[in-house]
């Protein structure tokens, strides 16, 4: 099944098991969404319940925020990351906020799902990797499934959870082919902040979040080939931020690098590498941490521009190598 | 009106006594917008609130020692000290809060009326904005939004004719709030704002059409603010003369008071006692927010989450 029919399954098992349940967003109705992520949906669960919207991203942010508060389960979608920037003051300012602001009266159940990333010629205002604006906000949490299988499970566990959550998923994700447990009910399959390791390692730690995730696994493959054994940590959650886990898999590997396709500079990876020198795994460190990001420039057009300013299999592996002296 | 007018007197004597925090924006002088709004809703009608929102929230029966111990820095305060002036909710009670973005309760109020739509209730949300709020992106985009879905929304515009400094006339097009209505196919009235009979009468009508399934309705109440935008402004865009004719001739209680004597027989005794009873309302408000306990700051680990 692909991601993006995961994540269907997902929407439709909402729709059909939770009446407080409703999407909205721009043409997900007829047109099944820009990346055909909500196909069908609308013929199942009909127009009430499967909104179109206007193309008005900040309306579209707020009515969730208003619905939630009202006992409605609203998920919401940015046609692309890109143009949550439209839609920052009901996010950052309302939703993050209400239930502190309020003392603790109100409640924003509220989730927003986000198709973010580069790497598929759409140029720097369609390709952003916005998440990191987000999880530094309190109030807000922050996911980003790399897989098939969290891509459902996520999912749901961002609808179970009482908070405005965040879901960022990468487009080009969303045709990869994987197996998954197909889930029947809307309860929680997984908890929202726990890592997850993808493959055990003990010469270093690559810490990783959705479509990098899969780089890196990658990379580790090739890595073994060389005699180097990689662990690979896929974040999952980015706020709350399973800093425990990788905490554990540096004190066993010694080594850390992190990976993702948003830039370094005040990103997830900083953070990473912040909550772990924090913790005595600091003591375990045999060499210094790498950060593989993007570059720090707007996404370019040409496929050549637009590979070179992503982080690429390659660029994880060299790195890692680095770290190694190998 | 009196409670309003009342409350607000009181938190500036407090305010220069230094027992309370920050700043505040008072809405001395709008009673009557608050007051004749809230009385057209009934039980289970939703507000949303603005940076001045005090008198909305009194308006609709909130309680005001858990106000006054929330700008008191109260643990019983409505938000446990954490919201103060500017974000006072009673979500309960149908109050969705007040807040201190402008407009930013617009989508939130539209996003509320999808929820009466959708579940059938029959109640409506009426959206307190200032004429500030009207050139801001998320006006046009609620507008839009709920009129193109017919949603059971009432947009109040309480027009003070300033957005702190900036005066109606330098900041919007076409000089009427109101008239945009047109362009969303709404429809929009333009209402004495200090005349609290007239204010009722456009938000009854109101709502009678958009409880019926009509949609969203735009009411432009035209009111005047007495004091400064907050405690820091020295009043330098508009002059004495202006704010001092409103106060003399266009007060929304003396008016009403005096509509009440000469015209419906009301005793002067009765609004005498009707003062009264306000007055000691809030005193004894102030008194019971003084002897609350304070705000606990070891209470806020993880708070921000539910």
């Amino acid at each position: 099944m692909r991601y993006a029919q995961s994540v269907n399954h997902a929407l439709a098992l909402l729709l059909e098991q939770d009446e407080r349940v409703f999407l909205a967003g721009e043409d997900i109705g007829v047109y099944g969404g820009a990346f055909g992520v909500t196909d069908g949906l609308v013929d199942r669960f009909g127009e009430a319940r499967v909104r179109d919207t206007p193309i008005s991203e900040e309306a579209i942010a707020g009515l969730a925020v208003g619905a939630a508060i009202t006992g409605m389960l609203p998920i919401v979608e940015m046609q692309f990351s890109d143009f949550v920037v439209n839609a920052m003051d009901p996010i950052v300012n309302q939703a993050a906020k209400l239930h502190f602001m309020y003392g603790g009266n109100v409640e924003v159940p509220m989730v927003i799902r986000l198709p973010g990333g580069g790497g598929t010629g759409a140029a720097a205002q369609h390709s952003q990797s916005l998440e990191a604006w987000f999880a530094h906000i309190p109030g807000l949490k922050v996911v980003a499934p790399a897989t098939a299988q969290d891509a459902q499970d996520l999912l749901l566990a961002a609808v179970a959870d009482p908070n405005p959550v965040l879901v960022f998923e990468h487009k080009l994700l969303y045709k990869n082919e994987e197996s998954v447990e197909l889930r029947t009910s809307t309860a929680a399959p997984t908890a929202l902040g726990e890592a997850v390791i993808r493959r055990a390692g003990t010469d270093l730690t690559i810490v990783a979040y959705s479509i990098m995730v899969g780089k890196a696994l990658e990379a580790a493959e090739r890595l073994e080939s060389s005699g180097i054994s990689a662990e690979v940590v896929d974040l999952r959650s980015l706020r709350p931020l399973d800093i425990e886990t990788v905490r554990a898999s540096v004190r066993r590997t010694g080594r850390l690098l992190v990976t993702h396709e948003a830039p370094a500079a005040v990103g997830i990876g900083a953070e990473v590498v912040a909550g772990v020198v924090e913790s005595d795994a600091l003591d375990y460190l045999l060499a210094p941490v790498a950060r593989v990001c993007g570059k720090p420039i707007p996404m370019p057009y040409a496929k050549a521009l637009e590979r070179a300013t992503i982080p690429q299999v390659e660029d994880v592996e060299l790195a890692a190598k680095e770290l190694l002296n190998a | 009106m009196l409670e309003i007018r009342y409350f607000e007197e009181a938190l500036e004597e407090l305010f220069s006594r230094g027992l309370l925090h920050g700043t505040m924006h008072l809405s001395i002088g709008q009673e009557a917008v608050a007051e004749g709004v809230c009385a057209a809703l009934d039980d289970g009608d939703y507000i949303t609130s603005t940076h001045r929102g005090h008198g909305h929230t009194l308006a609709h029966g909130a309680d005001p020692t858990a106000m006054m111990a929330e700008l008191m820095m109260k643990d019983t305060g409505y938000c446990r000290g954490r919201g103060g002036s500017m974000h006072i909710a009673d979500v309960a009670n149908g109050n969705l809060g007040a807040n201190g973005i402008v407009a930013g309760s617009m989508t939130i109020a539209t996003g509320a009326a999808l929820t009466q739509q959708m579940q059938g209730t029959g109640k409506v949300v009426a959206c307190f904005f200032g004429d500030g709020a009207a050139n801001e992106g998320a006006f046009h985009e609620s507008l839009n939004l709920a009129a193109v879905w017919d949603l059971p929304v009432l947009f109040i515009c309480e027009n003070n004719q300033y957005g702190m400094s900036m005066s109606q006339d330098r900041s919007t097009a076409g000089g009427s709030v109101a008239a945009r209505s047109a362009a969303y196919g709404m429809p929009g009235t333009r209402v004495d704002g200090n005349d609290v009979e007239a204010v009722y009468e456009a938000t009854h009508e109101a709502i009678v059409a958009t409880r019926r399934g009509d949609g969203p309705a735009l009411i432009e109440c035209v009111t005047y603010r007495y004091r400064g935008h907050s405690k820091s402004d020295r009043n330098l865009y508009r002059t004495q003369d202006e704010i001092e004719d409103w106060r003399t001739h266009r007060d929304p209680i003396e008016r009403f008071a005096g509509k009440l004597v000469a015209e419906r027989g009301v005793a002067q005794s009765n609004i005498d006692a009707a003062r009264e009873t306000a007055r000691s309302k809030i005193r004894d408000a102030v008194q019971a927010a003084v002897k609350a306990p304070d705000a606990d700051p070891a209470d806020l680990t993880g708070a921000a989450y539910a």
